[in-house]
């Protein structure tokens, strides 16, 4: 087929509402997706403000206990299944996989459209069940709590499984584009590693989700019709929930962070003009968390009664996947040496996620030992370790990517000045609030509590403090990105000097991607034979 | 009954050490932080002085080499923190297993964890304790743990142990104390409104001390009832869910609580005297006052004659 619109870039070919809603453009479904993504993290941001507040002080300051625990729990459930599941994969991911593989679209241009829709429809009932007395049971849903409770554990339960649908359908969706659609002379190796992440990513979201459907209709089922299986009530079994839940959701982690350490790789080599160090060793660890992802979930039960002789070989392959994370921080640190670096705003946040994935992974491996881990279970200090690895990994990554491409799917610049504003109390306020949380933990303060000791309280109020300036940051960006899509200067085709294919196309890109469909001849960063910027 | 402060007490980051166990415990945490720290302010320096170094000016507009890869380097990279994790793997089990295997012949002691308090029973003696352990320093001992209602976990950050109580089963922790001091409980896995309060105090004490203790047994005989009930009030817990200025939380507050009208679930209604409020602390399903849940569980057994008679008197001067 001909390209009907060679030219005219994928916002002016149509318009309209109609235009919008019924696109196969995976372009569109990306920017949609984006659009609820930051919505989504408004909100769960707005959660996490209200529940810091709290803690300002012990005892009651706003909200009562129970309003605390709603808090947490949708703080937890939104942050995790309405925005950062689906955040870079189904955003950045859907815009960027098919233009990174020189092709039209994705595989499967309805299924993409469908799976927005069935996003939007799980999302509808998580919403619902904020107005519908707020679950209490914190994101885990751990029973027999969550058989018990008269808050609306069915409805934030469903919209979870009905999301993890969407995550299912956009996993298909990538594997198959990977595999079918790349062009040609794109061999596995001359594809950009942001592909290769998104590739380890969709295998976890295609293979692990279905297991958290199973739980959460099994919970659903426990709770409707009193069938005995979580419920030690009903002749169920609490740990077994537990197992089952991590199954799915420890592998989820890495579904959050994998695309993360791609759009990292895409960093890199753009703002150090060099060809990224050790490809093969960046692909392939993305291949190897993803195997070992599946096998690690009993580290989060430890202390649940789990025996001793499984404890010690989840230990083991804990520290085993630490290992390929490792690897990729080391790479990305020696693609530095030598080159020449670009000091901008996405190069900040790749700079912030360095600094602070290492802290993560540090406190990982302190969690993953197994007689550090019997005292720091479930207290801050894990609260600390995941905020590090999730909020200082992967949204710092998603931040950067979004102002890495921003200029290629909106096709106006913004202002670095307040970029690195922005970027900067975005990092200070980070460390604030959880390098605080840290210590509150290692000293024995434990988690989702409402209440707390006294001697607790300076660390509690400075951590406090560090969620204002957090907020102050976003708020920072909300402006100045929604000023740039109205009066942002125009964007060049390559503003950063980049070589992965969306940088030889026109910004934003035109309908089909491409004026004419590239023939690959190079391998993805090589700086030596290709040279944009001179 | 204050336990000792985790925050003032310790070493830089941890509270204080209270056996020999959790001493060993901690230095491998500072083996691995220290260790942890000088790798990143390496990883870091070189950061700041590829920087400096090769960012981008007028001479330096283009990478000066373009390196793909480096076998030798790379290799070492991976092989080096595997050995290094596996050191900590292999010590990390061998700490984690003495902490959790108890010594043969240790005091077992029972605890139920229950929404939102801890029951201690020490069965040969015939002692029930609420909320409080007491234990001779020197001798090893074992707490057979069960829930009856969700998850619960007990926490004893000096000893740096921590086990689940689940429903239907059975788990264990045991611990040696060596220092005699009042250590904190936290209950450490999420139960619902009163998980925050769901704290304890174990209490170390010394041999002569112990046996004072048991002779005596649980005995408030010698104070006065008025005394003794201000005193249950936070020792038994009933702080988790009772205010006494009105705030309304887990349970109705017990301010001006006594002579008050009280309106059921049920639509009945009933004038809170001595009777109804023994009833409602030994069978408090009975009548449930509307707009609260019925999550109080029996303190049958666990509260004398004159304990109850003490709360009642201390509830009848909040008014």
């Amino acid at each position: 087929m001909s390209n009907a619109y060679p030219n005219i870039n994928f916002f002016k070919v149509d318009s309209g509402l109609k235009s919008w809603l019924f696109t196969l453009d995976h372009k569109r479904i990306g920017l949609m997706y984006l659009l609820f993504i930051c919505i989504s993290f408004g909100l769960g941001g707005t959660f996490a403000l209200l529940l810091r507040l709290e803690l300002l002080t012990p005892g009651t300051l706003f909200f009562t206990a129970k309003e605390y625990n709603q808090l947490f729990t949708l703080h937890g459930a939104v942050m995790v299944f309405l925005f950062i599941v689906p955040s870079i994969p189904a955003s950045l991911g859907n815009f960027l996989l098919p233009i990174q593989l020189g092709t039209k679209d994705v595989a499967f241009p309805r299924l993409n459209l469908a799976s927005l829709y069935v996003y939007m429809f799980g999302a509808v009932f998580c919403v619902y069940s904020l107005f519908a007395g707020a679950i209490d049971t914190g994101w885990t849903f751990y029973t027999p709590y969550s058989t018990t409770t008269d808050t609306s554990v069915i409805s934030m339960t469903l919209g979870a499984f009905i999301l993890g649908f969407s995550s299912i359908l956009t996993g298909v969706n990538f594997i198959a584009t990977i595999h079918k659609m790349r062009a040609p002379g794109m061999t596995w190796f001359r594809m950009p590693l942001f592909v290769w992440s998104l590739y380890a990513t969709s295998i976890i979201q295609v293979l692990a989700t279905p297991v958290l459907g199973i739980t959460l209709l099994l919970l659903i089922f426990e709770k409707v019709m009193n069938i005995g299986i979580f419920d030690p009530a009903l002749g169920g079994d609490p740990v077994l929930f537990q197992h089952f839940f991590w199954f799915y959701s420890h592998p989820a982690v890495y579904i959050m962070i994998l695309p993360a350490m791609g759009v990292m790789s895409e960093l890199v080599t753009t703002f150090c003009r060099k060809n990224i160090f050790g490809y093969r060793f960046v692909a392939f660890s993305s291949i190897a968390i993803a195997v070992i992802s599946f096998l690690v979930w009993g580290h989060h039960l430890f202390i649940s009664g789990q025996s001793n002789y499984a404890t010690m070989l989840f230990s083991l392959l804990t520290f085993l996947v630490a290992i390929p994370s490792a690897i990729k921080v080391f790479n990305w640190l020696a693609t530095m040496y030598k080159g020449s670096i670009y000091l901008k705003s996405p190069f900040f946040y790749f700079l912030s996620f360095m600094f602070l994935f290492m802290i993560g992974g540090f406190t990982g491996v302190v969690l993953g030992t197994l007689s550090l881990d019997i005292h720091l279970h479930d207290t801050y200090f894990v609260v600390a370790h995941f905020h590090y690895v999730m909020m200082g990994g992967t949204v710092m990554a998603f931040l950067g990517g979004l102002h890495y491409w921003w200029p290629k799917m909106i096709g106006k610049m913004y202002s670095e000045f307040w970029a690195n504003i922005s970027c900067l109390l975005v990092f200070v306020g980070f460390n604030m609030v959880f390098f605080t949380q840290f210590i509150l933990g290692a000293k024995g303060m434990p988690r989702r509590y409402y209440n707390y000791l006294d001697q607790f309280q300076p660390l509690h109020a400075f951590s406090t403090f560090g969620t204002w300036v957090l907020g102050l940051g976003f708020i920072v960006m909300l402006v100045y990105l929604v000023w740039s899509l109205f009066k942002g200067e125009e964007a060049d085709a390559n503003p950063w000097g980049g070589i992965t294919l969306e940088w030889q196309t026109a910004s934003p890109p035109p309908f089909e991607n491409f004026e004419k469909l590239p023939v690959i001849e190079y391998d993805p960063y090589d700086y030596d034979k290709v040279k944009p910027y001179e | 009954m204050n336990t000792q402060s985790l925050m003032e007490n310790g070493t830089m980051i941890l509270p204080e050490a209270a056996s020999s166990v959790a001493s060993s415990v901690d230095l491998l945490f500072y083996v691995i932080f220290w260790g942890s720290c000088l790798l990143f302010f390496v990883m870091v320096g070189l950061g700041i002085y590829f920087i400096v170094k090769y960012r981008r000016t007028q001479s330096n507009r283009v990478a000066s080499a373009q390196i793909t890869h480096n076998d030798a380097l790379e290799i070492g990279w991976t092989v080096i923190p595997l050995i290094l994790v596996m050191i900590i793997f292999v010590w990390g089990y061998r700490d984690y297993l003495k902490l959790v295997i108890p010594p043969v012949g240790a005091k077992e002691i029972r605890v139920v964890g229950k929404k939102w308090l801890w029951e201690v029973e020490y069965v040969e003696e015939g002692i029930k304790l609420l909320n409080e352990i007491v234990v001779p320093v020197g001798k090893p001992v074992k707490l057979l743990m069960t829930a009856t209602d969700v998850l619960h976990s007990f926490y004893l950050p000096n000893f740096r142990i921590k086990k689940d109580l689940v429903p239907n089963r059975y788990s264990k922790i045991w611990f040696y104390p060596e220092k005699i001091g009042n250590y904190q409980v936290f209950c450490t896995e999420y139960c619902g409104d009163g998980h925050s309060s769901m704290l304890g105090v174990l209490k170390v004490v010394s041999q002569s001390d112990y046996d004072e203790w048991l002779k005596a047994g649980n005995a408030n005989d010698d104070i006065p009832l008025l005394e003794l009930g201000e005193k249950l009030y936070k020792s038994k817990n009933c702080n988790a869910c009772h205010s006494l200025d009105g705030t309304a939380m887990a349970g109705p507050s017990w301010k001006g609580l006594y002579g008050s009208k009280r309106q059921f679930v049920d639509g009945s209604d009933a004038i809170a005297d001595e009777n109804y409020i023994t009833e409602s602390i030994l069978n408090p399903n009975a009548k449930v006052v509307a707009g609260y849940p019925p999550v109080m569980p029996s303190y049958s057994g666990l509260l004398s004659e004159r304990e109850i008679l003490g709360i009642i008197e201390y509830i009848k001067t909040l008014k």
